[in-house]
C-alpha cells in the first residue's frame, strides 16, 4: 500500500477510536450482508422464473406479431430522450471511459439477457440511437432547443397511435397493454397531463379572487389528505356512477385520471412554491411597462416560476412513476400486476424474492436515473 | 380602469361559481340515476347492520356479529397503532441515517447513501410485498424459530418479544413503512443540519464543544427549524401509506372500509366516512407538528 492509500484509510476510516469502531461494525455487517445475498442470488435463487417470462414484463401480453410497433415506440422514446439530454447536458463531454463504460454495459446486456436475434438487434440499434443523439443534441442545441417540446408534443400521439393502433394499423385493446410498457405509458400520460391541472390550481390558490381561491384550496387539500389508493379507488369505481350510464370509461383511462386527480393537487403545490420564490418587484417592473395581468403571468412569472421547480417536477414525476404500482391494485396489469400474475403460475409458485427483486431492480433504474438527472438539472440552473 | 378590473374579477367568480354548480348538479344527477339504477339509496344506516366477516387482528374486542361500525373502529384502531408506532421509528431510523449520511467516515457515509438510494427509488408497495412474502413468509416456521439474543425471535408468526408480539401482517407493514420513509427522512434531515451555517460548528467547536455536543446542543437544534416543515409531510405520507396495509392482508381502516363497500356495494358513504377518517388524521398530526414548529422556530424580539 502507498502512502497516499494510508493517509487516505487513517484520514477516512480510522480518524478517532469511535471511527475505527464503527469502521469494523460496518465492514462486518457489509461482509455478513454480502456474503448472504451472493450465496442466495448463486445458489438458492432460481432465476428461471424471470427468463422465461422476460416479454411478459416488458410488454405482457402485447400480440407477439406486432412487437416491431413497441421497438418503434423505444426508439422513438430513446432518441427524443438522448437529444434532450444532450441538449440540456451539453457541456458533458464523451469522455473515452464514458464510452467505454457505455459500451461494456450494452455488451453485457446484450450478450446476458435471454433474448432472441431480432431483439437483440433492436436493442443494439437503440444503443446507437443513444449514441447518436446525445451527440445531435450537443452539437445541434442552439438550432434544436426551441423545437424541442414541441417535437415532444407531437410524437407523442404517434407513440400512442403505435401502440393502440387504428387508422389503418391493427388495434390494440387496452387490457393487452401491460407491464412495463403500461407503467411508463401511464407515468408520461398523467404526468403530462397534471401539469397544465396543477399549474392552474397554483394560479387559483395565489389569486387574489376569493371564490377561486377556496375552490383551489379545497381541492388542493382534500385530495392531499387523502391516501393515493382511495383516490384511484375513487376513479374506477366512483368515476363512472358520477358519469352518464352509457358512457364506459376503459380501466386504463380511470387509472389515470386517479393518477391525475391526484398528482395535480401536488403539482399544484410545487408551482405554488415557484410563484412565491418570484421577487414582487418582477411583477411591479412588468406592470410598470404596461403589460396586462395575464401577460405578465404568461411571459414573466410562471416562466421564473416553473424553471425554479423544475427539480421539484422531476421529483414529483419519480413519485408518480413508482405510484402506478398502486393500480395493481384496483386489477390493472402494469409492471406490479404482471409480476402477480407471473407468481400466480403454478410452476413458479413462491418465487416472490427473484420477481420482486427484478422488477425492483425495474423501477430502480428507471427512479434512479431520473433523479441522476434531477440533481444535473439542479446544478445547471444555479 | 380599476372599476374595469374589478368587473372583470367579478365576472370571474361568477362564472366560476356557475360552472361549479352546473357540474356538481350534473354529477349529482348522474350518481342519483347510476344508483337508483342499482337499487341503492344514500344514507349511512347500514353501519349499523350486521358485519358479518372476521377481522384478523381485535386489538378492541369485535366478533363477527357486530356492527359494520364496530368493524371499521376496529380498522381505525389498527391503523392508529401502525402509524403512531411507525412515526415512532422511522423518526430514529432517518435521523440516524441521516446524520450518517454526513459522518465523516467514508464507509458509513456511503453505507448510508445506498441505502437511502434503494428505499427512495422503488415503489412502496413493492418493498411491502417483498417484506412480507419474500421475508416474512420464508421465516422458518413457529416451532422452529430463529431467535436473536435470546429474546426477538421472527418466524412466519412474525416477531415475538417477551412483552409484544406482531402478526407478519403487522410487522411487514410497519417495516416497510419505517425504511421506507426513513429514507425521505433522511434527506430532509440532511438538508437540514447541511443548512446551518459552518461558521456554527467553527464557532462551537473553538468553545472546546465535543463534536457529539456541536451536533446536540448547536447544530440540531437550527437544522429542526428546516426539519420540521417537511418531516410533517413525511409523517402524513407515512400515515396515509399505511392503507396500502390491503395488499398483504393487514386490517387497518381501508382494508375494512373496502371489506364493507364489498358487502354492500355502498361506494359513496365508504368513501365519505374515508375521507372523514383521512383528513381527521392528517389534520390531527399537521397541528400537532405545527405546535412543535412554533416551539422551535427562533423568536425574535
Amino acid at each position: 500500500m502507498t502512502n497516499y492509500q494510508l493517509t487516505w484509510l487513517r484520514k477516512n476510516l480510522f480518524n478517532t477510536w469511535y471511527n475505527s469502531l464503527l469502521t469494523i461494525v460496518c465492514l462486518i455487517f457489509l461482509f455478513w450482508a454480502l456474503q448472504g445475498v451472493i450465496t442466495w442470488v448463486t445458489t438458492k435463487a432460481q432465476w428461471t422464473v424471470i427468463q422465461v417470462n422476460l416479454r411478459l414484463f416488458f410488454v405482457g401480453r402485447f400480440p407477439q406479431t406486432l412487437y416491431w410497433r413497441a421497438w418503434i415506440v423505444l426508439a422513438i422514446a430513446t432518441s427524443l430522450s438522448s437529444i434532450s439530454c444532450g441538449v440540456f447536458f451539453n457541456k458533458q463531454q464523451f469522455t473515452k471511459l464514458r464510452l467505454a463504460i457505455f459500451a461494456l454495459i450494452t455488451s453485457l446486456l446484450l450478450s446476458f439477457l435471454p433474448l432472441d436475434l431480432t431483439s437483440r438487434i433492436w436493442l443494439l440499434f437503440n444503443a446507437f440511437l443513444l449514441l447518436t443523439g446525445s451527440w445531435i443534441g450537443k452539437t445541434f442545441n442552439q438550432v434544436i432547443s426551441p423545437w424541442l417540446s414541441l417535437i415532444w408534443v407531437l410524437s407523442f400521439p404517434i407513440i400512442l397511435w403505435l401502440i393502440g393502433g387504428g387508422f389503418s394499423l391493427q388495434y390494440v385493446s387496452t387490457n393487452l397493454w401491460n407491464g412495463l410498457l403500461l407503467t411508463v405509458l401511464m407515468a408520461l400520460v398523467s404526468i403530462i397531463l397534471s401539469f397544465p391541472i396543477g399549474v392552474l390550481l397554483a394560479l387559483g390558490r395565489t389569486s387574489k379572487l376569493p371564490i377561486l381561491r377556496l375552490f383551489s384550496i379545497l381541492y388542493i387539500e382534500i385530495v392531499r389528505g387523502l391516501p393515493l389508493i382511495g383516490v384511484l379507488f375513487l376513479a374506477q369505481v366512483m368515476l363512472p356512477l358520477f358519469l352518464p350510464t352509457d358512457w364506459r370509461l376503459d380501466r386504463v383511462i380511470r387509472g389515470i385520471a386517479g393518477l391525475v386527480l391526484f398528482s395535480a393537487a401536488y403539482m399544484a403545490e410545487n408551482v405554488r412554491g415557484g410563484l412565491q420564490s418570484i421577487p414582487r418587484g418582477q411583477i411591479e417592473a412588468a406592470k410598470a411597462l404596461g403589460l396586462k395581468t395575464y401577460l405578465v403571468m404568461l411571459l414573466i412569472v410562471l416562466p421564473q416560476a416553473l424553471r425554479a421547480v423544475i427539480p421539484a417536477i422531476v421529483g414529483q414525476f419519480i413519485g408518480l412513476f413508482k405510484d402506478t404500482s398502486l393500480l395493481s391494485l384496483v386489477g390493472l396489469v402494469e409492471l406490479t400486476g404482471i409480476a402477480r400474475s407471473v407468481l400466480a403460475q403454478p410452476q413458479f409458485l413462491g418465487r416472490y424474492a427473484e420477481v420482486y427483486l427484478f422488477i425492483g431492480l425495474i423501477y430502480w433504474i428507471f427512479c434512479y436515473s431520473m433523479s441522476l438527472v434531477s440533481q444535473r438539472l439542479e446544478r445547471q440552473f444555479k | 380602469m380599476t372599476n374595469n378590473n374589478r368587473f372583470w374579477q367579478i365576472t370571474a367568480q361568477l362564472i366560476a361559481i356557475f360552472v361549479a354548480a352546473i357540474l356538481v348538479t350534473i354529477l349529482g344527477s348522474n350518481l342519483n340515476r347510476n344508483l337508483q339504477q342499482l337499487g341503492i339509496q344514500f344514507g349511512f344506516d347500514f353501519l349499523k347492520q350486521q358485519a358479518s366477516f372476521d377481522i384478523g387482528e381485535t386489538p378492541i374486542a369485535y366478533k363477527a356479529t357486530d356492527t359494520y361500525i364496530r368493524a371499521l373502529s376496529v380498522g381505525l384502531v389498527n391503523s392508529l397503532r401502525v402509524a403512531i408506532t411507525g412515526i415512532f421509528f422511522t423518526t430514529i431510523v432517518g435521523i440516524t441515517a441521516g446524520i450518517a449520511r454526513l459522518s465523516d467516515n467514508w464507509l458509513v457515509r456511503h453505507l448510508s447513501l445506498i441505502y437511502v438510494e434503494i428505499f427512495r427509488n422503488t415503489p412502496l408497495l413493492l418493498q411491502l410485498l417483498f417484506w412480507y412474502f419474500a421475508v416474512f413468509l420464508s421465516f422458518p416456521k413457529a416451532d422452529n424459530k430463529m431467535s436473536l439474543w435470546g429474546f426477538i425471535s421472527f418466524s412466519q408468526n412474525g416477531i415475538e418479544t417477551p412483552w409484544v408480539n406482531f402478526s407478519p401482517e403487522f410487522s411487514a407493514l410497519l417495516l416497510g413503512l419505517i425504511f421506507y420513509t426513513g429514507a425521505f427522512i433522511a434527506e430532509v434531515v440532511r438538508g437540514g443540519i447541511q443548512s446551518v451555517p459552518k461558521g456554527q460548528w467553527e464557532a462551537a467547536r473553538s468553545l472546546g464543544l465535543k463534536p457529539g455536543l456541536v451536533m446536540r446542543l448547536v447544530v440540531f437544534p437550527q437544522a429542526l427549524r428546516v426539519i420540521i416543515p417537511p418531516l410533517t409531510s413525511q409523517y402524513l405520507n407515512l400515515t396515509k401509506n399505511s392503507s396500502l396495509a390491503i395488499a398483504i392482508g393487514y386490517p387497518d381502516v381501508y382494508f375494512v372500509a373496502s371489506t364493507t363497500f364489498n358487502q354492500t356495494g355502498r361506494a359513496v358513504e365508504v368513501m365519505l366516512l374515508l375521507m372523514l377518517t383521512y383528513l381527521t388524521l392528517s389534520l390531527t398530526i399537521s397541528i400537532i407538528m405545527n405546535l412543535l414548529n412554533r416551539t422551535v422556530q427562533i423568536k425574535e424580539r
